[in-house]
């Protein structure tokens, strides 16, 4: 069997499949089907993992997070201490001890968030007071969009200076350009020195559940001097009637650690660090490598998930394609038995509808790669989801089909090379 | 015409094994066929010519015997070897035509070449030229559908002689085909038996048998007798004639064996001794 009679083979498949469009059509749409759904299906959980590890990077693998959380028994400790102002959360104390004990600790950011109204002219904005460093957008990947971000000379000073995000400053700012107006929080006055864009951040959630519903993107950042100098540890919540104070001097900090591999020895030292002279769990840590690790078993369980169902939707693919083939092969039992007597072997034969059957497959599955991979990229564009179209995936979903083909065509070939001229010959 | 037997069958039984019965279809066949020759075969359903049919074409295997074609032994070849023999030196032609319904006239003609490695771009003037030899050459791209009864045993006429083989088989080529088609093949056959080409037709018309020069009656699996014609026979069935006809116009003019359904072989030397 040289190079030539393959070729002739396959234009002769063509020809075969041909005589019968609409079957061989809807062979093909099974294989279609599987191969299709196979990387939309990838491509799809692809994204979607994508965007939540995305959002976990940006908290970085290499940070680990420390929250204030107000302590459960306090929390349900009924109206009795409703009126007490709470005290709770990391301390300054906290942070030093930490910042001088963990081994492999870069930096450490301090964050303070307190819940106030921003004013500008007759325009006013609930919003987050976030106290901070000046290194803040560089940890955590905040885009500087316009002027520039606290600087150490501010926070040295306490300064009143502040930066906006770029969400608030479009709802403060109507007709004026933001930079060095002046906004207003309870009596201070802030002179906006520049705009901030967030990525959405897990450390940016609002704290605990009560404040679910806040925005997350109106944030005023102010030198954590100033903050402390101008607005205290006190923080009021004035919802639903109720009123409650607290005290936090400390809502969160973010360390910085030099290499990944530290992270996760630091865990139980860290632990160490905050639970010495602390009578209440006040605290969390949420470790970004942990989720993100977690995120990723999740994704090779999700995507083993979708292989077994393309797998199986292949395999009932391939079914079909054999159930054609063995039809096929009934059908063109006289044209088998010419063949053989007009000299072809059974390799001839069996080449002929494993061929056929290859054809099919391959069809299928190219145009499954195709409606996958343009499905996939409509979705990215008309919609703005993340798609994301995995190489492993179009060779695995093209790979599979094939081998569907070469397995389940096997068998009506065989049986085709194996009838005997005569009886093929005798056939009606 | 040579002297040549290019076939020679010697001893050949054929049993089929049932289980409990075991079927004799042949019981030691003797046949000799010269290399240019226009055989008959002939008998009744159960006699063996079907079995012996397929034997000639090696489509099947005897159970013992030999069977030489073209001086080689065939009796004892594997599927395979079987397979490059009837490629490279038989043309088959059936009752029911048996084109492949999706190729062309042309394409069709070229099957046999196809099995030998043979691209079609390189034999397509000998295929075409063949096609035109049966009168087809203004329909090479039509299929089979397309085409008459007549035209489709006339493609498979020209695709059994694509491959140059010693020998062509014809298994009841008309017997699909009404009078006049028919006559139209019978006469290309003859038409290759001019030009020196072995054929070997089977049917059970005696009208047709009548245009061989040697026609072969089997019975019970074995040669129940044979007849010679002589020319004048022949070509009253070339002219589209029954022999019988032929035979009541001119009574006595013709030896006693002008029927097939004659008693015997009286008078005509034995070609095969």
């Amino acid at each position: 069997m040289n190079g030539f009679s393959l070729l002739r083979i396959v234009q002769l498949g063509f020809k075969s499949l041909r005589l019968h469009k609409l079957r061989s059509g809807l062979t093909m749409l099974g294989m279609v089907i599987g191969v299709w759904a196979v990387i939309t299906l990838v491509a799809i959980g692809e994204g979607a993992s994508h965007d939540a590890q995305e959002a976990i990077k940006r908290l970085g693998a290499h940070n680990i997070l420390i929250r204030s959380i107000e302590p459960t028994e306090e929390k349900t400790g009924g109206s009795s201490t409703r009126n007490f102002v709470s005290e709770y959360g990391i301390s300054y104390h906290d942070a030093s001890r930490i910042q001088a004990t963990i081994p492999g600790l870069k930096r450490v950011l301090p964050e303070m968030l307190q819940r106030r109204t921003v004013f500008f002219d007759r325009f006013q904005q609930d919003c987050q007071i976030i106290g901070t460093y000046p290194f803040y957008p560089d940890f955590t990947k905040a885009q500087i969009v316009r002027g520039r971000f606290l600087s150490e000379f501010d926070d040295l000073h306490r300064n009143n200076v502040c930066v906006l995000t770029e969400s608030l400053a479009a709802k403060l700012f109507a007709h004026q350009d933001p930079l060095e107006s002046q906004v207003r929080v309870e009596e201070q006055y802030f002179r906006v020195i520049g705009l901030i864009r967030e990525m959405s951040d897990v450390g940016q959630r609002p704290q605990g559940g009560e404040q679910e519903g806040r925005p997350m993107d109106s944030n005023v950042y102010i030198p954590l001097t100033t903050l402390r100098a101008r607005f205290g540890e006190m923080d009021m919540d004035l919802r639903a009637g109720s009123f409650k104070l607290e005290r936090v001097e400390l809502s969160q900090l973010r360390l910085e650690f030099a290499s990944i591999d530290l992270v996760e020895p630091a865990i139980p030292l860290i632990r160490a660090a905050m639970d010495k002279d602390r009578k209440k769990k006040d605290y969390e840590l949420i470790v970004p490598l942990n989720i993100l690790n977690a995120i990723k078993e999740q994704r090779a369980r999700d995507t083993r998930m979708l292989l077994y169902i393309a797998c199986i939707s292949l395999l009932v693919g391939g079914i079909g394609i054999m159930n054609i083939m063995l039809a096929t092969v009934t059908e063109r039992t006289r044209e088998i038995g010419v063949r053989r007597a007009l000299g072809a072997t059974r390799t001839d034969i069996v080449l002929q509808f494993l061929i056929e059957t290859l054809i099919l497959c391959l069809i299928g599955g190219l145009t499954g790669v195709a409606g996958g991979c343009a499905f996939a990229w409509a979705r990215e564009y008309f919609f703005h989801l993340t798609t994301i179209i995995t190489e492993w995936s179009v060779v695995a979903a093209f790979g599979l089909s094939l081998a569907v083909g070469l397995v389940f065509g096997l068998y009506p070939a065989r049986r085709a090379a194996a009838l005997d001229p005569i009886e093929a010959l005798r056939h009606s | 015409m040579s002297d040549k037997a290019i076939i020679q069958i010697n001893a050949m039984t054929k049993v089929y094994d049932l289980g409990q019965v075991k079927v004799h279809a042949l019981n030691g066949v003797d046949i000799d066929i010269r290399e240019g020759s226009y055989v008959a075969l002939m008998g009744p359903s159960g006699s063996g010519k079907s079995t012996l049919l397929n034997i000639l074409g090696c489509l099947d295997r005897p159970t013992a015997g030999s069977y030489r074609l073209g001086g080689e032994d065939v009796s004892a070849m594997s599927d395979r070897q079987l397979s490059n023999i009837r490629g490279q030196r038989i043309g088959f032609i059936f009752q029911s035509y048996n084109l492949i319904p999706q190729l062309n006239v042309v394409e069709n003609i070229h099957v046999p070449l196809f099995y030998q490695g043979k691209d079609i771009r390189t034999c397509y003037d000998h295929c075409a030229r063949l096609a035109a030899k049966v009168g087809l050459s203004d329909r090479l791209d039509h299929r089979p559908m397309q085409l008459s009864g007549g035209q489709q045993q006339r493609v498979a006429v020209a695709r059994s002689l694509v491959n140059n083989p010693l020998m062509v088989l014809a298994d009841e080529p008309t017997g699909n085909l009404d009078s006049t088609t028919g006559e139209e093949i019978l006469a290309l056959l003859d038409e290759l038996h001019a030009d020196g080409r072995t054929i070997i037709i089977v049917t059970h018309d005696p009208k047709v048998a009548m245009r061989a020069q040697r026609v072969i009656h089997m019975k019970d699996g074995v040669v129940d007798r044979e007849d010679f014609k002589t020319a004048p026979e022949r070509v009253a069935a070339q002219s589209g004639h029954s022999g019988l006809l032929f035979k009541m116009i001119l009574p006595g003019s013709l030896g006693p064996n002008v029927s097939p359904y004659g008693a015997g072989t009286t008078g005509a030397e034995t070609e095969a001794s």
